[in-house]
């Protein structure tokens, strides 16, 4: 690997870059346990992502993760990025309203986004917008209720065959 | 002894099978008996019990696994615990399987497939249910998307308990299932 193109940021440089490559797009930029934080709306989801996947500044070609989180009140999904050519990362998070669990899909700019948006859609019930199958991946066909939710009642036990 | 050619074939002659005591009903003791009165070479058994035989000595399972159990059925084929020494060979299709060995969690999405696979494969078949899961939900209690043990969708024969089982168990399962394979023909004639 040529040094060049290989950029080791100090914590400060990279949240100042990150910010700088922002722009006007409202965002909190700050650290947390070694790894950047931003919370965005998630009207601007798509944008973010696509701007600090480009940037070769900042590279985030690596899409970790993304999972929901029920908070009762509201809901978050929570994107986990890395580069691996400046060995950073950065944790997008978005709430989301209860009443209306949708927000766009990022598989445009990771395509290794589908299991993982079909799986918050199976287990939260999140709805990603622009996602191309959004069929059950984990759970089979005519699941009743989203498991991952923490109102989520476990059923009693039925058996396929009679007694 | 001499035999004379042709003594075997009348009963009234062949003495040695017919003093057979009374208790010598087993395939193994009939060998003795006859080792003993010098016709070796010679088996006398049932024609089902030779079949039972054939089939408890040549168990293909049906390849597939599960979940964590299907490591320790892994190593359980592997040089160490050596399962070929039984006559057991892992075969991909259930056409010509004769074992499935049901190693991990069965998720109610796996279940029709499995059943499925157990519904292809040619009688006469056995199933174990290998490992807490298999025999009965395991650590899986109260789970969403778990069958609480494979017995709810196909019949099981031998339940092998533990989590995972160690590799001596699975080899205790399958002569378990090797008698049970023998002493079918038995169980049918209600002995
Ligand atoms: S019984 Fe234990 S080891 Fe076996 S599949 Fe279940 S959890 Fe895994």
């Amino acid at each position: 690997m040529s040094t060049d193109n290989f950029n080791q940021y100090t914590t400060e440089e990279f949240e100042t870059a990150t910010r700088a490559v922002l722009g006007d797009i409202k965002a909190t930029v700050e650290p947390n346990f070694g790894e950047l934080g931003i919370v965005c709306d998630r009207s601007d989801i798509v944008a973010i992502c696509k701007i600090v996947k480009q940037d070769p500044g900042i590279s985030m070609e690596y899409l970790r993760s993304i999972s929901v989180v029920d908070w009762v009140e509201h809901m978050e999904v929570v994107y986990h990025l890395s580069s691996i050519k400046h060995m950073n990362r950065i944790v997008i998070k978005v709430v989301i309203p209860l009443e209306d669990l949708k927000i766009d899909s990022v598989i445009t700019v990771w395509s290794g986004a589908d299991w993982h948006e079909r799986e918050g859609h199976d287990l939260f019930g999140v709805e990603f917008i622009g996602h191309p199958d959004m069929s059950p991946l984990i759970l089979y066909e005519g699941f009743e209720g989203f498991p991952g939710r923490k109102s989520f009642e476990i059923p009693v036990q039925e058996t396929f065959y009679g007694d | 002894m001499a035999i004379e050619p042709g003594s075997l074939s009348d009963p009234s002659n062949s003495k040695d099978r017919l003093t057979l005591p009374e208790e010598a009903k087993g395939v193994w003791s009939d060998i003795k008996e006859n080792r003993k009165s010098g016709i070796s070479g010679v088996v006398t058994l049932k024609s089902e019990e030779l079949f039972a035989m054939a089939r408890k000595s040549s168990l293909w399972p049906l390849t597939f696994g599960l979940a964590c159990c299907a490591i320790e059925m892994i190593s359980t084929y592997m040089p160490n615990h050596d399962f070929d020494r039984f006559g057991v060979v892992t075969w991909p299709s259930p056409r010509q399987s004769d074992v499935m060995i049901v190693a991990g969690t069965v998720v109610k999405k796996m279940a029709e497939p499995i059943k499925l696979l157990y519904e292809q494969m040619a009688s006469p078949k056995w199933v174990i249910a290998m490992g807490s899961c298999a025999t009965c939900g395991g650590p899986y209690t109260r789970s969403y998307s778990v069958v609480m043990g494979v017995d709810q969708i196909i019949p099981v024969d031998v339940y092998v308990p533990g989590c995972p089982p160690r590799p001596e168990a699975l080899l205790g399962g399958v002569m378990e299932l090797q008698d049970i394979i023998q002493n079918e023909p038995r169980k049918k004639r209600g002995l």
